[in-house]
């Protein structure tokens, strides 16, 4: 990770205003961004640790752990929830056999909520592993858990 | 044949990548566009004809054929004479939908630059007139002068000044933002260009939240294609990490500066001291987008449209449970019935409409007895709410208003910055409140009728809520006596009582607008809406 960071601020600067571009490069990269890269990218950037593990911490997107295999992205804000997302979220939860917001025991998949896709007119909505998908019913989750056993 | 297809993320989550393939594997010469803006047709594909393009939607891609030989009962016609187009004064988004978004010669065919040409042959103060004489108001949801703005950073010394365009469009309900970045993002581009004409600004960052990856892959290839025409003047996508919080301003401008997304103390104004300390112009993805437009035709062609001392058009995104869902751009003053009855259509489901959320989670919930509503940053300022970003969320008659007021504290409490302590710790007391209400409310209104019954006087929430109500029977000591959970008064007026007195300190006592209208969706689901919170006597007295 020491080499991969190295290089990235090689090609895109070591200031400050590159931490968070940096730490998505990171989460890119390995998947998450574990405590231990904290103090590299501390040193990278001349700042404290406690300074960007504040920054890790403040922002939804960053894991410190691991994602499932696959990521389902539940929209919980209003405009799904008036399409009847509620039940959706719920259904979700039991088809896939995780909660929302955790990671299933084998690794497979990690449910999350999101607030919002900006897809308001056609929801519920979701992204699986980054592709969009409107209009989400029994149906559709039946296509998801599927595609997610595979 | 040339084939027209969106690859706006909406249409591509209902399906349009599939179609476009379909068309391509048959031969057809597919481009693909941004979206037209009415998802109940989305898959939509326009076949070019002699007589113009013609639609189709929605459609699968197993339609093909049936689109080829202009067989198929989805035939729409020419997509601009619907009449959910037809109504419309697109002056943002009037190439959205109808070219290649990445296309320079498209662009520049559909009068693309011609608001930049005109900005450059002008000196900045007169480029900041026109903006000033346009009436151009943020669209971001606080409704401040851009041209106002715009001066404070011309006037303002400065070696270097910036400008940043706030692309974090968060709320739900709109979509604004993220369909003209994927649908014309060098529309964006060229406003911003003005901007920095306008006020000496040499460097440009748009900050785009992590949701919309489609609108950052679009921005960042148009801002590589364009470079060349917007020099010296440079621009940078920045991506968001989640934050709801960042979509406010002083939030963002942390952010970009590598911060936790923690909101800043006014003064000094972003104008003055923004980005890295110096003047920055700061404005929403549609008040950048309007300014092209604004320079091409003219102020006075912009402000003759409109309503007050809202000027110009407005991109209303009509969202949730509704028919006719999308982006519908008009000049301010339809009702907000017309939008939601008229053109919206109605519920999806076909159920009668029984609260509308207007402006993402900080907005009021309005009954249908509210629909003489227009739409004006005034109007809805004095009736208790807002219009923010435009988005109107639909719901039908089985929505529980208290647990849409429950999550609205919900949202606050997950994205609050934790900076001040009415919006850090109120939305947590509040989420609690509401869970008591709800528990000591006779019974789950889980379907209501629609009740024409409650409809309130003109002249706004704030009028209704009789300060000399909130301390009767003395509820609000007797709900804080917190220590010994025993001796909490949990009965529906007391906690009720707590529920505004929290409210009132959320709304004068925070920082910024997440804590500070937060109060809106709860109060106004309160007022409008006191059977689902248990229909106490006090509330519907003073309701009428």
């Amino acid at each position: 990770m020491d080499e991969f960071i190295e290089g990235w601020t090689a090609r895109h600067g070591a200031t400050r205003d590159q931490l968070l571009p940096l730490l998505h490069a990171v989460q890119e990269e390995a998947g998450y961004v574990q405590d231990a890269v904290v103090p590299l990218i501390a040193r990278a950037l001349n700042l404290s640790r406690a300074d960007v593990h504040g920054v890790v911490t403040f922002y939804h997107d960053f894991r410190r752990t691991p994602a499932g295999r696959h990521v389902v992205k539940l929209c919980r804000a209003e405009s799904c929830q008036a399409r009847g997302g509620a039940a959706i979220e719920a259904a979700a939860a039991q088809r896939l056999g995780v909660a929302m917001g955790e990671t299933r025991g084998d690794g497979a998949v990690s449910l999350e909520p999101v607030y919002c896709l900006g897809l308001c007119a056609v929801g519920p909505n979701a992204l699986v592993d980054g592709r969009p998908m409107a209009r989400i019913d029994t149906a559709a989750l039946d296509r998801i858990a599927a595609e997610v056993a595979a | 044949m040339k084939i027209y297809v969106s690859r706006d993320m909406a249409s591509v989550a209902l399906g349009a990548d599939d179609v476009a393939q379909a068309f391509a594997d048959a031969g057809c010469e597919v481009i693909r566009t941004g979206s037209r803006g009415l998802f109940s047709i989305e898959p939509l594909v326009e076949v070019e004809t002699a007589d113009g393009r013609i639609g189709y939607g929605p459609v699968g891609p197993w339609d093909v054929a049936a689109v080829l030989d202009g067989s198929h009962p989805n035939r729409l016609g020419p997509v601009d004479q619907l009449s959910f187009f037809a109504g419309q004064q697109r002056f943002t988004f009037a190439r959205c939908g109808v070219i290649d978004p990445v296309s320079l010669t498209d662009y520049a065919a559909k009068d693309g630059w011609k608001g930049l040409d005109a900005a450059r042959a002008l000196a900045p103060q007169a480029v900041v007139d026109a903006v000033k004489a346009s009436g151009l108001r943020g669209r971001g949801g606080a409704g401040f002068p851009t041209g106002i703005k715009w001066q404070t950073v011309l006037d303002a010394p400065g070696a270097q000044k910036y400008i940043v365009c706030n692309a974090d469009e968060g709320d739900s309900g709109t979509f604004a933002d993220r369909m003209l970045m994927e649908g014309d993002p060098y529309c964006l581009i060229e406003g911003m260009a003005i901007a920095a004409h306008a006020v000496g600004g040499t460097q440009g960052y748009i900050y785009i939240r992590s949701e919309y990856p489609f609108a950052i892959y679009t921005m960042r290839l148009a801002i590589e294609r364009a470079a060349h025409l917007i020099a010296p003047f440079t621009l940078e996508v920045r991506e968001g990490a989640g934050a709801y919080v960042c979509g406010e301003e002083t939030a963002l401008l942390d952010s970009i500066e590598g911060k936790r997304g923690q909101v800043r103390a006014k003064p000094p104004l972003p104008a003055l001291k923004g980005l890295f300390g110096q003047p920055t112009v700061i404005n929403n993805v549609l008040s950048l987008a309007a300014v092209p437009f604004i320079l091409a035709e003219g102020a006075e062609a912009y402000a003759a449209v409109g309503f007050g001392r809202s000027r110009g058009t407005m991109p209303v995104q009509l969202a949730g449970n509704v028919r006719h869902g999308g982006l519908y751009e008009i000049g301010f003053g339809i009702t907000l019935g017309e939008l939601v009855n008229d053109i919206g259509g109605g519920t999806a489901n076909g159920r009668p409409v029984r609260a509308v959320q207007v402006g993402g989670p900080l907005g009021a919930y309005f009954p249908p007895s509210m629909f003489h509503l227009p739409f004006d940053y005034e109007s809805f300022a004095a009736a208790g709410g807002l219009i923010g970003h435009a988005g109107i969320t639909v719901f039908d008659d089985s929505v529980d208003m208290a647990h849409m007021a429950r999550f609205a504290m919900e949202f606050c409490a997950a994205e609050s910055c934790g900076k001040c302590t009415p919006c850090r710790i109120g939305s947590t007391r509040g989420v609690e409140i509401v869970d008591r209400i709800m528990a000591a409310r006779p019974t789950p209104p889980s379907v209501m009728p629609a009740k024409a019954g409650i409809s309130l006087p003109e002249g706004g929430a704030e009028e209704k809520r009789d300060p000399s109500l909130r301390w009767d029977d003395g509820g609000l000591s007797k709900a804080l006596y917190s220590r010994s959970p025993a001796r909490i008064d949990t009965s529906l007026d007391a906690q009720t009582t707590l529920l505004r007195d929290l409210c009132d300190t959320m709304k004068y006592g925070s920082l910024c607008a997440l804590g500070g209208f937060t109060p809106y969706p709860v109060l106004s689901a309160l007022d409008y809406f006191p059977e689902d919170f248990g229909a106490t006597a006090p509330i519907k007295e003073a309701a009428e």
